[in-house]
């Protein structure tokens, strides 16, 4: 990242400089690369190793690959559950899977994700009961499972809200002596909600232990990213807040998970968050509800087709002797069981209590909430006698 | 029993809460070493530390998301914000996030803060620092919504909020900020969902909350020269609102005006008009009507005393309760029910 005077010396070499090099630039620190992270070609094939981005450990690939395989298999049964009625809405994150659950694995278990609606392949990574996940989109209640078990926010909604969250729950860890680290998820959209730029700038001024992990598929629903911003990437943005930053070629997993990994120890040492953008490309709509025709051509999918983040990792570990065809099948297996038990249990009719809508309003329902209950309480036992 | 103002009962009260509880941290703009553009914070950087109090940046939607984290991580967050119109910005945090938590999670994340709120006008503040904007909180289910009116409850109320397993948007009346009384802390007055009857009276019910309160009760001295005997509520903790009380005043009273300062359209002040009209309409002898500011948006320093509910106004509306079975003659029109 030094900038180098050779070439300036080569063309006026009579002028005599001191030989002490120039100070770098105070941003030099905090730009990211020119160029996305890499480490794998888009066939799997291996780059030059690099000093800068060491390659994960190849155990932790391989359970990497698993996890991919399995939140590939549980996205489809849930974009199926969709089609059959049984869940509300469906955001994919198909193509996404590196990131999904390269975020995930760069963490402790008891380490913070604060997700979006997108991210259910990266909580299933996370081992959260893909039934619970699921419930926000079933519509039986928002959240489904317990965020503070297992350490994750409930899935946001409101873009970009959850990085400020995060920054106050990283810097109260902290403050309370606990090393936790906190990973945000977010869309290249989200990045210009005013929350985001908040979040960054709380985080980088109480130098909270937060990594801001930007998935930058292209598109907010139908709107590219060049009418989000103008900067050269998303990763840019840390620069004016005093966050070093780094962007990655989010479909090699390799590299996700290096930078990433590298990323969660800058904040864990203390040295305040960063900022990871990945290129990446959603390869379905928005959501089921979405027609992704209508805003991008179907060649621009198919050159993504060719990038995919599974394939590429599968042919790397085989080079490495990590898979072959009885392991990928075996992993395949998996998912098909892991997706049919899914398809079962969400086969079942969820039981929904219209009485539990008053619960968790507050602590203790308020007198006007404990009367709305009665009211209900009794409309329901008439009608119920009207259907005897 | 010590004289002092309702500001210092309010940092007296963030002091003990802090002392009390080490979880407490309070932070905002300009309350640390400044102790708040109001002093409300005056001194308890110095006392706690900077970790305990603490400024931000200026972004109140970041203050707030960053307490909202906090309250996750087990702190109790009190934040500031510097004037009412300036939380603007961090409405959507307390509306989807502060206020819903509890419920997305099904009680399993709760995030206890107080959001402090100066609010209100009669200070000669200029545009943006004048507004009433307890309505848009006690809107939003999740939130408790509190406004003292004397300095023991100021006191007293704040502790609660600080305790309460609940968010509390703490709305502090910044005309009664330097007004001076009798008070013995610590103080624990009424406990929240509680209003009180600060002055008795037979002949008609007053409601009010917050800067209506003195309004209210001067209203109600100047009403007794006039053979009229006025009951004062002061309503003490919006949400949860205490309906007994109001309820069995009015019941015994028979006539009710509820005096509140913000706008009146779809004020708290028409909730609680309505509230009133549906559980006491057999005993009233008269419509419940409002006084309440007009509904335009808070006007420039010259012209506010034209806008606020005076005690004039109150006795007006105190005069037209039908004191003689007569119908009050500004709803006789036809049409629109404006008078001609």
């Amino acid at each position: 990242m030094t900038s180098t005077p050779q070439a300036v010396r080569r063309a006026s070499p009579r002028k005599r400089r001191p030989a002490t090099p120039a100070a770098p630039h105070p941003s030099a620190a905090l730009l990211p690369q020119a160029e996305p992270v890499r480490l794998l070609n888009p066939d799997g094939s291996p780059l030059p190793a690099r000093a800068d981005y060491p390659e994960p450990p190849l155990a932790a690939l391989r359970e990497m690959y698993r996890r991919m395989v399995v939140g590939r298999r549980f996205d489809a049964q849930a974009t199926a559950l969709t089609k059959q009625g049984r869940l509300a809405v469906y955001p994919s994150s198909r193509g996404q899977e590196a990131c999904q659950v390269g975020g995930v694995l760069a963490l402790h278990d008891d380490d913070w994700v604060f997700p979006t609606y997108r991210e259910s392949v990266a909580l299933t990574a996370r081992g959260i009961d893909p039934v619970e996940v699921l419930t926000l989109l079933r519509g039986d209640w928002h959240c489904g499972y317990d965020p503070a078990a297992r350490y994750t926010a409930p899935q946001c909604t409101p873009l970009a809200t959850q990085c400020v969250h995060a920054a106050g729950l990283a810097y109260g860890e902290s403050y309370q002596g606990r090393d936790t680290v906190a990973l945000v998820y977010i869309g290249d959209g989200a990045t210009s909600e005013g929350d985001f730029h908040e979040g960054v700038n709380f985080a980088a001024v109480f130098k909270a232990p937060v990594v801001y992990f930007v998935q930058n598929n292209r598109y907010a629903i139908s709107v590219p990213l060049s009418r989000q911003t103008a900067a050269p990437s998303l990763a840019y943005k840390g620069v004016g807040y005093g966050v070093p930053s780094e962007q990655v070629d989010g479909n090699d997993p390799v590299a996700v998970l290096a930078v990433l990994s590298r990323a969660v120890a800058h904040a864990r040492a203390g040295k305040g968050p960063f900022l990871v953008e990945a290129h990446t490309y959603r390869m379905e709509p928005h959501t089921n509800a979405d027609d992704a025709t209508r805003y991008r051509d179907a060649d621009e999918v198919e050159a993504w087709r060719d990038r995919d983040p599974i394939t590429r990792l599968e042919s790397y570990l085989r080079t490495r002797d990590m898979l072959d065809d009885a392991a990928v099948a075996e992993i395949a297996e998996e998912a098909e069981a892991y997706a049919a038990r899914l398809r079962d249990r969400m086969n079942a009719q969820p039981t929904v209590d219209p009485l539990s809508l008053f619960e968790h309003v507050y602590a203790q329902p308020t007198p006007q909430l404990a009367e709305q209950r009665e009211l209900l309480r009794a409309e329901l036992a008439a009608a119920q006698e009207g259907d005897a | 029993m010590a004289t002092m103002t309702m500001a210092k009962a309010l940092n007296a009260a963030l002091a003990d809460a802090m002392l009390d509880d080490e979880r407490v941290v309070v932070f905002g703009e300009d309350v640390g070493q400044l102790g708040g553009v109001f002093r409300i914070t005056d001194g308890l950087q110095a006392r706690f530390g900077d970790k305990r109090c603490f400024d931000t940046p200026l972004a109140e939607a970041g203050i707030v998301g960053f307490a909202v984290g906090l309250a996750m991580s087990g702190l109790r967050p009190v934040v500031e914000m510097q004037f009412d119109a300036f939380a603007y910005p961090a409405f959507e945090q307390i509306a989807s996030h502060v206020a819903k938590l509890r419920n997305r999670t099904r009680g399993a994340l709760s995030v206890p803060m107080v959001i402090r709120v100066p609010y209100a006008g009669g200070i000669g503040g200029v545009e943006h620092h004048c507004d009433s904007s307890e309505a848009y909180y006690a809107h939003t289910p999740g939130l408790k919504v509190v406004t003292p009116a004397t300095v023991a409850d100021a006191y007293s109320l704040l502790r609660e909020a600080i305790d309460d397993p609940d968010p509390v948007v703490f709305m502090e009346p910044k005309k009664l900020y330097f007004a001076s009384a009798e008070a013995d802390l610590p103080a624990r007055t009424a406990p929240f969902g509680r209003a009180v009857v600060r002055r008795p009276g037979r002949d008609a019910t007053l409601v009010a909350y917050g800067p209506a309160v003195p309004v209210a009760l001067e209203a109600a001295e100047a009403a007794g020269e006039e053979g009229w005997d006025l009951e004062v509520i002061d309503v003490r903790t919006i949400v949860p609102f205490d309906d007994a009380t109001v309820t069995d005043s009015v019941r015994r009273t028979g006539r009710c005006v509820v005096v509140q300062e913000a706008q009146g359209f779809a004020g708290v002040g028409a909730e609680i008009a309505a509230r009133v009209q549906e559980r006491c309409f057999h005993a009233l002898h008269a419509p419940v009507l409002r006084v309440a500011g007009l509904d335009i948006p808070y006007p420039a320093p010259m012209l506010e005393h034209t806008h606020l509910p005076s005690v004039d106004r109150v006795l007006d509306a105190v005069a037209r309760l039908q004191w003689d079975d007569q119908p009050d003659p500004r709803w006789l029109t036809e049409g629109s029910g404006v008078p001609a």
